[in-house]
């Protein structure tokens, strides 16, 4: 890594499905690496069904808490519209993994708008061999709860940092988790970092 | 030790490394967090108040005999609260006492968009404004050493992108407060604010004031970073961060404190650099200033927007103008179907508002979950200013109709901003002889900001089981003699009530009851069915129960038709991983297509 260029990852997913719990996953992963970090997220009324968005940056020293438009280096997307939303924020060369789901926006579920087509085929239009989409709510539900979907894609997405050790990623997960869950969410973890490689085009 | 924290969760450890024993809030986003945090530590005797105001006035009591204490809000908590602020800044304090103050730029969550520096100016006190956690803690502590050493409340200025930033904090221990507690009597010129005193406290402000401002030259956090001198940036906060990122080969004055402003190192600054811009979000609060100093502003408002919140593209564009070229286009997403917040799948809003909106009455509405029935498709709430101003609104809208407004509209009010803002208008309905109807939607929780207890939970801060108001008893005391309660998810029953209070000449309150918030962790409740289901063979496709706009139901577009071969364009699906049976949808449905299902 060059010396004092920060790293953007962009998070974006819908209320509810875990994204604050994967950035605080990254947090703790960078910040064990040496780096500094700084993360900000919009909370309002994201519980309700509405849009969630985290930014997410690390290097030696970070300012702005916000990743200028279009500098995304990284994009780790919950949901497939919610990736789409944010595809003009990367960069060329752009790493992305997307969760193979879709959540019916309002205007959807009315019958009133289309839940856009195709998304994940734009995605590799723009961005080729580095667009990773992951059956994120079906490997979780493979092992028994789909509420560990968000560890599964912070699996799959571990795989862009080969400079991250292992033993960093399970320190984060067994300081975050509550201990009823830990076990589930190692096994997602792993799981997604599996998934990866079968899923690369 | 360093450790990642939220800009909220440290200025709560910044407050507890200060020796603070006394801590009032309420929630409002995007400072819910700070008391919440607050709460874990023992030391503090943290609370939520009813309003900011509340808040002010006990964290303010316990500076004055001596204890450090903090109060915290949201911008427009502070216009709550700005009673007892504006003359607290004529007492001062004895203990150390500030107001946390979180702004809410491009208004993520909030009815308006206001620039809380603008307090510090009016009531004459210092103000600090942090960047990230860091500043946060440290300016936290340091706010309380200025407001014992000049004796004056001291504001912290939070904002969303700081206060609900997360970033590297290095923990320090917690010292005793200063002060020893006690209370003084003989000090009544300068705690009792009555003409006389007052003439004699307002000179002290002034000169106050002027010890601040020279204090403000020697600010450990004003910091003068010299680089290119050609370009001087003048900013703060998240502002200073966002332009530090994008022009790191500008030379930079942050102020950390932005009131009063360092005249000394202005000078110096300005004498050091040859072109100075005002990089700052909001009002042009430094560059008014500046240049009422005399000095030549280059750039300030003329380039950068002065609403809405700044981002690192946002001042980056402004200051290049023509010169910024933004990223490129891949795709067009101006048709992106939009993902506005909804209310949760069951809640009793829904409910309650399908029943307002079949009526056709107008709905005085403020501020919660509930303000979220104004979108389509309910649209069924109309108006929405503060914290208990629907409640005066539909008093004062029918002593403009008369009689002629019988029936028309009502109030309604969530039970923590009832207790916030709803009890004076309520009274005033029966003093005056109004007859609006009153409908407290009781929750049982602060919702909106994410589950806060309040006086009518029956349970603190802390969660320690505390008095629950009784808000039947409450307003038959405040003399209303019509108090109705009803099953929100009833809707023939809900909407015969309505109608008969909407109707009578005289004030009413109704309560909903059984209807906790969907997110509640102690209250549940129980609906007969665990959920619903389409038949099939029997939805016409009409539609109907989308206009509830639940996330649960979606439309199905197909054409085909019902068993008995009624032709239709589609069905509707309930997501039954999403449905808790509420069963709202089954009461709207025409032709009993929606069915309870079995567990």
């Amino acid at each position: 890594m060059e010396n004092n260029r920060v790293t953007n990852i962009l998070l974006s997913g819908v209320g509810g499905q875990g994204a604050i719990l994967a950035s605080n996953i990254l947090a703790h992963v960078f910040v064990d690496a040496g780096y500094d970090v700084k993360k900000s997220e919009v909370h309002g009324m994201a519980q309700r069904g509405g849009d969630v968005t985290t930014h997410f940056r690390f290097g030696k020293k970070v300012y702005s808490p916000l990743i200028k438009y279009g500098d995304v280096d990284y994009l780790l997307a919950f949901e497939l519209l919610e990736a789409l939303r944010y595809i003009n924020y990367c960069k060329d060369g752009a790493k992305i993994v997307i969760n193979d789901q879709k959540i019916l926006p309002p205007g959807v579920n009315l019958g009133l708008a289309a839940y856009p087509e195709n998304i994940a085929a734009v995605f590799k239009k723009h961005f080729k061999k580095n667009v990773h989409l992951v059956e994120g709510q079906k490997i979780a539900l493979g092992l028994g709860n789909a509420q560990a979907a968000n560890v599964v894609l912070v699996g799959a997405f571990a795989n862009f940092f080969p400079e991250i050790k292992d033993k960093m990623w399970s320190n984060a997960l067994t300081d975050l988790l509550p201990k009823k869950i830990l076990e589930l969410n190692v096994r997602a973890f792993e799981e997604g970092r599996r998934s990866f490689n079968g899923n690369s085009p | 030790m360093k450790k990642i924290l939220q800009g909220n969760e440290a200025i709560a450890r910044g407050a507890w490394e200060a020796g603070v024993t006394v801590a009032c809030a309420y929630p409002g986003t995007p400072s819910s967090e700070i008391l919440a945090e607050i709460a874990q530590y023992k030391e503090i005797t943290s609370q939520w108040s009813p309003n900011e105001k509340v808040a002010v006035e006990v964290a303010s009591g316990a500076a004055f005999a001596g204890a450090r204490s903090i109060a915290c809000m949201k911008h427009v908590g502070l216009n709550v609260a700005s009673d007892p602020f504006m003359t607290l800044a004529y007492t001062g304090i004895k203990g150390g006492f500030v107001i946390v103050v979180a702004d809410d730029p491009n208004v993520h969550s909030s009815q308006n968009e206001q620039d809380s520096r603008n307090w510090a100016r009016f009531a004459k006190v210092p103000m600090l404004e942090p960047g990230d956690a860091q500043e946060c803690k440290d300016f936290t502590k340091i706010a309380f050493e200025i407001s014992e050493r000049f004796d004056t409340p001291v504001l912290l200025k939070g904002e969303t992108r700081v206060s609900h930033s997360d970033s590297l904090v290095e923990l320090g221990e917690r010292q005793a407060a200063p002060v020893p507690l006690g209370l003084d009597p003989k000090q009544a010129t300068k705690y009792v604010m009555v003409p006389a005193n007052v003439r004699v406290r307002r000179k002290i402000i002034e000169e106050r004031m002027r010890n601040l401002e020279a204090y403000a030259d020697e600010f450990p956090y004003n910091v003068m970073e010299i680089n290119d001198p050609r370009v001087g940036v003048i900013s703060a906060g998240a502002a200073y961060m966002y332009t530090r990122e994008v022009f790191p080969k500008y030379s930079y004055l942050k102020l950390g404190m932005v009131w009063p402003l360092p005249k000394k190192l202005l000078a110096k600054f300005f004498k050091k650099v040859q072109k100075v811009i005002v990089v700052e979000e909001l009002d042009p609060f430094l560059e008014t200033e500046i240049k009422a100093l005399g000095y030549k502003v280059f750039h300030g408002k003329d380039l950068i927007p002065n609403m809405y919140e700044l981002s690192p593209e946002i001042v980056e564009s402004s200051l290049k103008g023509k010169a910024y070229k933004g990223p490129k286009i891949r795709e067009k997403l101006d048709d992106l179907p939009k993902r506005p917040p909804n209310l949760c799948p069951g809640c009793s809003h829904r409910a309650l508002f399908y029943s307002l909106k079949k009526l056709g009455t107008f709905v005085f509405g403020d501020i919660g979950c509930y303000t979220l029935a104004a979108g389509p498709p309910l649209q069924a709430l109309h108006s929405c200013i503060c914290m208990g101003g629907g409640v005066g609104q539909a008093y004062g809208a029918g002593k403009a109709f008369g009689q002629e407004g019988l029936g028309k509209m009502c109030a309604v009010i969530g039970d923590s901003t009832f207790l916030h803002g709803g009890i004076g208008p309520v009274m005033d309905t029966v003093y005056n002889k109004g007859y609006s109807t009153t409908i407290i939607l009781d929750n049982r929780i602060t919702g909106m900001t994410g589950l806060q207890e309040h006086a009518g939970t029956g349970y603190t801060l802390r969660g320690e089981p505390a008095n629950m108001v009784n808000y039947e008893e409450l307003v038959k005391a405040l003399g209303v003699k019509n108090v109705r309660k009803v099953d929100p998810y009833n809707v023939a029953q809900t909407m015969e009530t309505i109608k008969e209070e909407l109707n009578r000449d005289e004030a009413s309150v109704i309560i909903t009851e059984n209807g906790p918030c969907m997110l509640h962790r102690r209250e549940k409740r129980k609906f007969q069915f665990p959920y619903y289901t389409i038949d099939t063979d029997v939805c016409r496709g009409c539609k109907a129960c989308l206009e509830i706009g639940c996330p649960a139901i979606s439309w199905v577009e197909k054409e085909g038709a019902t068993k008995d071969g009624k032709k239709r364009k589609g069905t509707v699906s309930i997501n039954r991983l999403q449905c808790p049976g509420c069963g709202l949808c089954a009461q709207i449905c025409k032709f009993e297509a929606i069915l309870p299902g079995q567990a």
